[in-house]
């Protein structure tokens, strides 16, 4: 076990330095420039400028700076707010994105295997009707366009909950709405799928011949065994999460990570694009390998199988 | 239990033995692999219905090619500028051409003086252009994105992952790394970079979606493909001296369409939301050119006051995905049976 | 006579299918004394699974009871409300399964498995459940049975699994056991120790059991009485020397023939399929497999006719009026063996009697 998690961890590693390789380069290859005025600067103020952010120096040396720097946590200055430190843009911004993102994932999930379940359970009834429809809908409607509808029904016309900004728990509610649905519709499909196996299986017949009621039987063993599977949906909805935010984010007007990275695409701000990306990959790569080591505690198949190696 | 007939003597004659034939005999007829497939997603009422509206989208949004194209997009009449919908014959507030301005209905169309015959069945937008051409042509380049998505979904996706899962070893490690370098990043910051790196437009996007879409596909094929190399038939194939190319296109491919129209049905409704995400936050496609995600974004800014310039967008949009999933669904249980439940 | 513990009568089931209505059960007798054990005998899809799972009330839920009865102390489980039916299953009848590497929940430990019943059927608290799942697990067979209790399925190999779900199924101390096809995923090894050490267990737990199998040869050892099913019926039913030694019906003849013993060179197979019970034949069902057909076979369903009192057989050959046959070889070798037994019981009982007489003189 330790030894696949040392393996794991290397991995890893490995993967961030290309993606950071990768990522250097492909902005040193971008046409636009930092400075947004460049037309009326002398040639002697983008010298001094260029020198300032290390833009002078050959190639090779800038990439050497930037993966050392990066290896204590420095990733550069950002272009658009000089001065600034992208590692301090990122942490400032990083609590809201968290919490919005954390926020959906329990949102979603929670609801999911609710539904789904009682899908199961009734299925092929009116419920498990519902159930499908609602989630192909829930998984065919864009979150950027819930999100509008959201902000505009609710927040403005009915006036429940704040229309935007970032300011205590109910300015909260409607964006993980928006931002849940998504991973909600899809925990609800998988979990009907599973359920729907787990509950045609041998052991839940002999839990039935065992003379349990069915609460039982779904609350002690089919529960469980269908949401072992899930954890591996998690991988995904951090992708998911961390796309929705750019734009979740931005309608709601929300200081986070999405909405920063925008406004960087947007003016060119080659330091602060790369820092996002890399904390994006940083995040999904740590929650991958998480999830295997979830699915390893939870499952006992897996359990003994891990110890073995 | 036990009860006395009366029998006849030719009762207990032999009995001729032709039933036993008829009993043998299989009474459905044979269905091929893919007839089968048909058979049972004809059956899904929601696939079926999904399958036309595609094809009904396809046929308008490519065959308005000619009267619906780049000319005719950047043509604006200010002066019919942000008219609500009037459909012939319909007299529903809404849709008759009027709009509400402080609590009256207005008639619009008499306003802006336009001729009597004129419609906009899905009214006009900020620059007096048809919402419901402009909706057309973001429909087509929707589809595209999706249709380039798929080929590359095909070519890279299955070649890669056919590769992959065929050579084993080595090259099959250093082919998964890749794949795990390249989908460690959220593909849609991949999309992003690539925008970036290029001038923002339907090709950048192409490119982008192409470069980040077929690594699942890859995956899904690998695995497929690993198994189906240890089956007797691609062993039996092998050892008769069987070239890789000829093992492939004749043993795997077959056995591995299902895999890929299913997964091909997930790309799609994928790619048609890249595009219209990216659009929609400005670094996809801009004006003069535009898509749903374009006609979202201009919606969103006039919501308060003119909902129907993003609720057409966004039904024709939301219409589209659910179509494709539903088919994709559809399409999924047709070719496992395994899975239907 | 012996106390009959369960009694199905007349029982009729139909499975609703795409396709139409599958008769799947059609008019089912047969009753179950204590402390016996009870085989049925068929081929897939005979209807021997579904017989069970109808006492159980675990039917699918597009399979509907037409008509019948099944009695159990004096009360029609037919007639039992699901909650009812909750009572009974697992306490006073309970089942084991064909397969044990499946019916085993992979992510409960199988000690908390075992007690599981104790605690719904019985009120007991965790604890005592646990002790007393504990003492099954040791009579069941499973060496370290204090460590192994706290394991996962996965844990073990087939043959422990069916043990472990052996313990599952008598640890309420049921008045009726179904089994079934209990040692059909089994290594042949293996089979022969489940099979005794269900014969252990009945003894000692006092249980009836009902035994399914489409395996002639495991019923010898174990069944006090065959019943052989075909179709959807019950074709004839006996003790297990009847059923084995002296077989009256075509199928059951097919069945024996079919079944590798010391002496035989070939196995026969029965020829053919069985009849499509979506649309069952009018006659005898067995009728188009069956060589020794005869007319009416093809117009008129056989009642079952006595051979003695514990051997019914349904088949037209038993008429009085029907043309003798020639079964074939392996069954006019069994019935020879049949008649030495018939013979040495004569014998013993004259012995018997001759020794009742000598005692009554005595006096």
């Amino acid at each position: 076990m330790k030894k696949y998690l040392l393996k794991r961890v290397f991995y890893m590693a490995l993967t961030l330095f290309l993606v950071a390789t990768i990522t250097f380069f492909l902005m040193k290859l971008m046409p636009g420039t930092p400075y947004s005025n460049q037309e009326k600067m002398s040639p002697e103020q983008i010298a001094i400028m260029n020198q300032q952010y290390g833009l002078d120096k050959p190639i090779w040396m800038q990439y050497l700076l930037y993966m050392g720097g990066m290896l204590h946590g420095d990733l550069g200055t950002s272009f658009q707010f000089s001065n600034q430190p992208v590692s301090y843009l990122i942490s400032s911004r990083i609590g809201a994105s968290a919490q919005l993102g954390i926020q959906a994932m329990i949102f979603g999930i929670f609801f999911g295997i609710i539904f789904g379940s009682i899908a199961a359970i009734n299925r092929n009834t009116w419920v498990d009707t519902s159930v499908t429809v609602l989630s192909i809908i829930g998984k065919s409607v864009p979150n950027f366009v819930l999100a509008v509808l959201l902000q505009y029904y609710i927040a403005l016309k009915l006036g429940w909950f704040p229309i935007a900004d970032w300011d205590g728990f109910a300015y909260t509610i409607l964006p993980t709405i928006a931002l849940g649905v998504g991973p909600l519709a899809e925990t609800s499909r998988f979990m009907r799928t599973g359920m729907v196996d787990v509950l045609n299986s041998d052991y839940i017949e002999l839990a039935k011949a065992k003379g349990l009621s069915k609460f039982q039987i779904v609350y002690h063993h089919a529960l469980r065994n269908s949401l072992i599977p899930l954890v591996t949906l998690i991988g995904p909805y951090t992708v998911a999460l961390m796309t929705g935010s750019m734009v979740i984010e931005n309608i709601f007007s929300i200081p986070g990570i999405g909405e920063q990275f925008v406004k960087s695409i947007l003016t060119n701000d080659y330091p602060t694009i790369m820092g996002v990306t890399m904390l994006y990959s940083a995040g999904l790569v740590a929650v991958i390998l998480l999830t295997d080591i979830i699915y390893g505690i939870i499952d006992p198949r897996i359990r003994l199988a891990g110890n073995g190696d | 239990m036990e009860e006395k007939m009366k029998l006849q003597p030719e009762d207990f004659q032999a009995l001729e033995v032709t039933t036993e034939l008829d009993a043998e005999k299989i009474a459905a007829p044979s269905l091929t692999f893919t007839q089968d497939a048909w058979r049972r997603l004809k059956k899904n009422k929601g696939a079926v219905i999904s399958l036309f509206i595609v094809l009904i989208m396809i046929v308008l949004s490519f065959g308005s090619t000619p009267f619906v194209n780049r000319d005719t997009l950047v043509k604006s009449q200010p002066q019919y500028a942000n008219l609500p919908s009037k459909i012939p014959g319909v007299n529903i507030n809404g849709l008759n051409g009027k709009a509400e301005v402080g609590g009256v209905w207005v008639d619009k169309y008499a306003q802006a003086g336009v001729p009597k015959d004129k419609y906009f069945i899905f009214g006009t937008d900020y620059l007096g252009r048809s919402l419901g051409q402009r909706i057309l042509y973001g429909t087509k380049i929707s589809l595209i994105v999706a249709l380039v998505a798929t080929f590359f979904d095909l070519t890279i996706g299955v070649t890669y992952g056919i590769v992959s899962g065929w050579k084993g070893g080595r090259t099959d490690n250093v082919m998964q790394r890749i794949i795990e370098v390249i989908s460690s990043v959220p593909s849609l910051v991949i999309v992003v970079l690539m925008l970036v790196v290029f001038k923002p437009g339907i090709g950048s996007i192409i490119l982008a979606i192409a470069i980040s879409s077929w690594t699942t596909m890859a995956r899904m094929i690998r695995a497929e493909t690993l198994q189906l190399k240890s089956q007797e038939y691609v062993l039996a194939a092998r050892t008769l001296g069987e070239s890789p190319t000829k093992i492939a296109w004749k043993h795997l491919v077959p056995n591995l369409s299902s895999i890929i129209i299913i997964q091909t049905m997930y790309t799609i409704p994928n790619a048609i939301f890249f595009e219209a995400f990216l659009s929609f936050i400005g670094i996809g496609i801009s004006a003069p050119e535009t898509s749903l995600g374009v006609l979202l974004n201009e919606g969103q800014k006039n919501f308060q006051f003119l909902p129907y310039q993003m609720w057409y967008p966004a039904i024709v949009l939301c219409v589209l995905m659910i179509s494709f999933n539903l088919l994709g669904d559809g399409l999924r249980d047709a070719f496992d049976p395994k899975t239907r439940r | 006579m012996a106390e009959r513990i369960l009694d199905v009568k007349n029982l009729k089931i139909d499975f609703h299918t795409y396709a139409g209505e599958v008769k799947a059960i059609r008019d089912v007798s047969f009753h179950l004394n204590k402390g016996e054990t009870l085989a049925i005998v068929g081929e897939s899809g005979s209807g021997k699974s579904v017989t069970t799972k109808s006492i159980m009330g675990l039917l699918a839920s597009n399979a509907k009871v037409v008509g019948g009865q099944i009695m159990f102390r004096g009360q029609d489980l037919l007639q039992k409300t699901e909650k009812e039916m909750q009572k009974i299953r697992g306490k006073d009848i309970a089942m084991i399964f064909q397969d044990p590497m499946t019916s085993l929940d992979p992510t409960m430990k199988i000690g908390r498995q075992i007690a599981e019943p104790l605690m719904v059927h019985k009120n007991m608290d965790k604890k005592k459940a646990m002790a007393q799942a504990l003492e099954i697990l040791k009579l069941v067979g499973i060496k370290n049975a204090e460590e192994r209790f706290n394991n996962y399925p996965h844990q073990f190999s087939g043959g422990q699994r069916q043990r472990i779900v052996i313990a599952i199924a008598l640890v309420c101390y049921p008045e009726i056991l179904i089994a079934d096809e209990p040692t059909t995923a089994l290594d042949v090894t293996i089979q022969a120790q489940i099979l005794n050490l269900m014969k252990e267990l009945q003894e000692k737990i006092e249980t009836s059991i009902i035994f399914i199998t489409h395996d002639l040869g495991v019923v010898a050892g174990m069944a006090d009485r065959v019943a052989v099913m075909y179709a959807g019926q019950i074709v004839e039913y006996g003790t297990v020397d009847e059923i084995f030694y002296n077989p009256k019906h075509p199928y059951t003849w097919g069945l024996l023939n079919s079944m590798p013993t010391l002496s035989s060179t070939k196995l026969e197979a029965i020829p053919g399929t069985p009849p499509d019970l979506l649309d069952p034949p009018k006659g005898d069902p067995f009728a188009a497999r069956n060589p020794y057909a005869m007319k009416i076979d093809a117009q008129k369903q056989p009642p079952f006719f006595k051979v003695s009192d514990s051997h019914y057989a349904a088949t037209w050959l038993l008429h009085p009026d029907a043309p003798a046959i020639e079964p074939p070889a392996e069954i006019i070798r069994r019935a020879k063996i049949w008649r030495e037994i018939q013979e040495q019981e004569e014998v013993a009982r004259n012995r018997r009697e001759k020794a009742q007489k000598e005692a009554a003189k005595g006096k």
